[in-house]
């Protein structure tokens, strides 16, 4: 878009009409395209996520070279919802999106505090305020990541502390739009409803994104880049088996995505310790870095029944809270 | 009397702008931020009202600005300072403090004077705010 196709939306002839912006230039300046790109590069799949990022950038981008050539704008807002199942890398990509507002000039300094309910609702009558405040405090001059935002908000507890938080937050949201991005996180279906049932959050939300489940081929991929950030790799057969271990593992209850992949990884790597520690054989660089198909075979996914047939037997390990085969190995000492 | 106390005192009163820019140096070395007021201008008057907590783990101004204008709001025409606590070990003190508010008129200090056994004297300082007498009115009647 040219500098002239610009002018061409305000009916005011802007003061600075006759000047020209490149903004290709312009991007390069900001240096989002560096961000945009590792985004593209270091992050799986998520084409829908990494065009809507772009889309925003984009719009931000134009924005600021609109208010430079003196065509007003609203301060446009900033806050955000991302909704997706666990693991589907909404906490990564608002790292990202914390790192292209501060380089567009949105954000001053682009930090990102994470919370859950927890840390902004008080148990008791006037603990809430200050918890919430010192958490904005915190996140002024960032970007306030909420996770599972919409537990701030329990219809079924008309004396829940959580609706304070939320006033707060919104007044915060509205007064403050200079100092503080919020990004509101968590499942699609219970966001909308937070939403619904939230109409002055809703309202003060410009951009929603949605995050796609990984296909099973992108997981494996996902699995390959982790084990390589680590320094180590499957061998061929291995590979193999883990692409059976991801098809029964998404059948399992809790599956949490690259969340899932990756603590399953963190078993195999204690597997392979412990085959080579009682082998007792000496190792090199070679074998130390090498999970083998034994290694991944080992987990329970392939020794217990499929989801399908265990359907009519009581919950499975539903005690455990967030991950069902973390049970296999954990130690308390 | 204009109270001179704490850094850049002796500069006209610092605005909005120049106090979050202070702030933003104290965040910056990774001091913690805290508000205090006062009413009491007494130099020897160390331990000034807090406003809340100390704010620890801030990023950016914006934070202390907020909430420096919310005791602005509640104390107008009060003493309000911004203090750095640098927790640095060795350190472990103040390093900044700076006046951010005061009233609009700030009538000074009376000097008394004690006679004490012999013909010594004892000095000390009393402010006219506080015995709520001030500068003007002592010699209105």
């Amino acid at each position: 878009m040219s500098a002239s196709d610009l002018q061409g939306l305000s009916p005011a002839a802007p003061p600075a009409s006759d000047m020209h912006i490149d903004l290709a230039a312009e991007y390069a300046d900001a240096g989002i395209g560096d961000v945009l790109e590792r985004l593209e590069r270091d992050l799986v799949g998520l084409a829908p996520v990494k065009r809507r990022v772009r889309e925003i950038a984009a719009l931000l981008l134009v924005d600021r070279v609109r208010q430079r050539l003196g065509l007003t704008t609203a301060a446009p807002s900033l806050h955000m919802s991302f909704t997706g199942n666990p693991g589907t890398g909404k906490t990564t990509v608002a790292l990202r999106m914390a790192e292209i507002l501060q380089r567009l000039g949105y954000c001053r300094r682009g930090q990102v505090v994470a919370v859950t309910r927890d840390d902004l609702v008080g148990q008791y009558i006037g603990h809430t305020a200050p918890k919430t405040k010192e958490v904005l405090k915190r996140a002024m001059g960032g970007v306030l990541f909420i996770d599972e935002a919409y537990y701030l908000y329990r219809p079924e507890n008309e004396k829940d502390y959580g609706q304070e938080a939320i006033e707060i937050l919104l007044q915060v949201m509205e007064n403050q739009r200079d100092d503080l991005v919020v990004i509101l996180a968590g499942y699609a279906d219970r966001m909308e409803r937070f939403f619904e049932s939230n109409p002055g959050m809703k309202s003060r939300v410009a951009h929603h994104v949605d995050f796609p489940d990984y296909a099973n081929a992108e997981l494996g991929e996902i699995a390959e880049r982790m084990l390589a950030q680590w320094n180590y790799r499957f061998d061929p057969a291995a590979r193999l088996a883990f692409d059976e271990y991801i098809a029964l593992r998404r059948d399992r209850p809790h599956f949490a995505n690259a969340r899932s992949i990756r603590n399953a990884l963190d078993r195999m790597r204690m597997r392979q310790a412990l085959r080579l520690f009682e082998s007792g054989a000496t190792v090199d660089a070679d074998t130390l870095s090498t999970l083998s198909e034994a290694d991944v075979r080992a987990s329970r996914q392939f020794s217990e029944p499929s989801a399908a047939a265990r359907r009519d037997e009581p919950e499975f390990d539903s005690e455990l809270d967030f991950d069902p085969e973390r049970g296999a190995d954990r130690i308390d000492y | 009397m204009r109270i001179n106390q704490g850094c850049f005192s002796f500069l006209p009163d610092l605005d909005d702008t120049q106090i979050a820019a202070q702030i933003g140096y104290c965040l910056r070395q990774h001091w913690a931020v805290a508000i205090e007021f006062t009413d009491d201008p007494h130099p020897r008057n160390t331990y000034w009202s807090m406003w809340g907590l100390p704010m620890f783990d801030l990023a950016d101004a914006a934070g202390v600005m907020h909430e420096l204008r919310a005791c602005r709001e509640a104390n107008p025409e009060h003493y309000v300072r911004v203090n750095a606590f640098d927790s640095t070990k060795g350190w472990e003190t103040v390093r900044m403090s700076f006046i951010v508010q005061r009233p609009t008129k700030e009538p000074g200090f009376r000097l008394i004077r004690q006679e004490t056994s012999g013909r010594n004297l004892r000095y000390t300082l009393e402010s006219y705010a506080v015995t709520a007498a001030t500068e003007g009115a002592r010699y209105a009647g």
